[in-house]
């Protein structure tokens, strides 16, 4: 579980985020949602510890970060995921390389039993062909892919996805959305998605936070956000007359 | 203030980069993949600029010596000062600066832009550790590469003199060993191997804190390469006071 209280960034005198308080639970699927400038980004960092608030804590199962000694903060990164927006695949490896690269820098494994864990992980994200051929010269889904399998070989405690369906199309974005889905469960580990992709909030968003100018707006869960009567969630997520439409229906539904 | 602000942050860098060390079979690896790029990739411009710089080092000392009482073997002397004193520490330095230096800016400076950098931070990775250790590794056999263009310099120029008619072999010959001063060969590679430690970590430390898209990535290039140059100049001229004077 991860506990986020009352933290404060700023860049160059601009505050980012100003106070967000929540809570990710573990085994469930949490997603910020925010429109662009809103702080999503700068919040899931601070997660990460690659950003560190002027103000508030993150607690880690309970570990204030802030407190941790630098060996425990590298341990606990050890037992992070991130799906980076662009997947961040390192160029010069191969994809079975980009996946073993944790293992090889964190384990003494031999290389067979490294390359099974490889195995394991590619075939669990639906890739079995993939493992000798560079980062340029796979699909962007497929990208997405191996850095989710990059994400998880380590077997982690908390994952975290930055725009994971961002560039990808509908069918791919929703093969990746049930992947995170299905190793959140699988694994049960606490995982956080920032996304802009309205499908993921009806589909995967167990929990939902909503940021809007560095605040926290709203949080709920996905059945919440239909019946919601807060203006700047239904502004933003309901911007589409597609989604409008949806809206109507589920609470007629509801109704009847 | 800005500049203040870098030098500062280059320290900076600098006590990052020997912290927290990779784990050795990596480390090993990479230093492997950083002396095929940054030394052994460097090998064809440096042997090429040199032979031809050394000749025309050679020509032009040639052509200046209009007065029959300055002796024939001052062609090789010549040669040998200019090419062990100053060209190829310094400008083949210089030419790695613009080489090296931007292939190390870019390419980290690409890493950055695409979060390959945060995506080394966030799995515990000591980034500056594992980017910037193994090139100040690899670039310690610079001064294996600042020998070779030494030799060929020489060499050129030697050719240059018999083949143009400046010179005989024997009076350039003459000229390579008369005076000579082992101590400037020691100058030399003292510089050489400074500049090794400059050529790695300035284009490093562009690459890393650079912000924005690839035209950032090219300005930081650019940036790097300027100062390089001046740092390499700088430095230069502080060793050849202390230890020529």
């Amino acid at each position: 579980m991860i506990e986020v209280k009352n933290i404060k960034k700023s860049f160059d005198g601009v505050e980012i985020l100003k106070g967000i308080s929540t809570t990710f639970e573990k085994g469930k699927t949490s997603l910020v949602i925010g429109q662009s400038g809103s702080g999503k980004t700068v919040f899931l960092k601070s997660l990460l510890g690659l950003f560190t608030p002027e103000e508030g804590s993150i607690f880690f199962d309970g570990k204030e970060y802030e407190k941790l000694s630098t060996a425990e903060k590298r341990h606990l990164r050890t037992e992070m995921g991130m799906v980076f927006q662009g997947s961040a695949l390192f160029d010069s490896m191969t994809v079975s390389e980009n996946v073993m690269f944790p293992l090889r820098m964190f384990t003494n494994q031999s290389v067979s039993e490294m390359q099974d864990r490889v195995d394991f992980v590619l075939k669990r994200v639906n890739l079995v062909d993939a493992h000798h051929k560079f980062p340029a010269e796979t699909s962007g889904g497929m990208q997405k892919r191996v850095a989710i399998a990059r994400a998880i070989v380590m077997n982690p405690k908390y994952l975290f996805c930055d725009e994971p369906n961002s560039g990808l199309d509908p069918k791919t974005a929703i093969v990746i959305d049930n992947l995170i889905q299905e190793i959140t469960d699988e694994y049960n580990i606490t995982t956080v998605i920032n996304t802009h992709d309205m499908n993921s909030v009806m589909e995967i968003g167990e929990k939902i936070v909503f940021l809007k100018d560095g605040y926290k707006a709203w949080e709920g869960t996905n059945k919440e956000i239909f019946k919601t009567n807060n203006e700047s969630v239904s502004d933003f997520v309901y911007s589409s007359d597609l989604f409008k439409k949806v809206r109507q229906v589920y609470l007629r539904e509801l109704e009847g | 203030m800005i500049y203040l602000e870098n030098i500062g942050r280059y320290f900076l860098m600098l006590k990052s980069v020997f912290s927290k060390m990779t784990k050795w079979s990596m480390l090993r690896n990479l230093i492997f993949k950083e002396i095929d790029d940054l030394i052994v990739g460097s090998m064809g411009i440096v042997c090429f600029i040199s032979f031809f710089v050394g000749g025309v080092v050679a020509i032009q000392t040639a052509l200046n010596i209009s007065n029959p009482l300055i002796p024939k073997y001052l062609v090789g002397f010549a040669t040998r000062q200019s090419v062990i004193l100053e060209f190829a520490p310094t400008f083949i330095s210089i030419i790695m600066a613009g080489k090296v230096g931007s292939f190390i800016t870019s390419s980290i400076g690409t890493m950055r832009v695409t979060e390959q950098i945060d995506a080394l931070e966030v799995m515990g990775v000591n980034s500056l550790n594992y980017l910037v250790f193994p090139k100040i590794v690899a670039l310690s056999l610079y001064p294996f590469v600042i020998t070779i263009a030494m030799f060929l310099g020489i060499i050129g120029g030697w050719l240059a003199s018999i083949y143009g008619g400046f010179s005989t072999s024997a009076d350039f010959v003459q000229g390579l060993q008369i005076d000579f001063i082992p101590f400037h060969v020691t100058y030399a590679f003292v510089k050489t191997f400074v500049f090794s430690f400059i050529l790695a970590t300035i284009p490093s430390f562009y690459g890393y804190y650079m912000k924005g898209g690839a035209l950032e990535v090219g300005k930081a290039s650019t940036t790097s390469f300027v100062w390089t140059s001046v740092v390499i100049i700088l430095i230069n001229y502080i060793i050849t006071q202390l230890l020529l004077t």
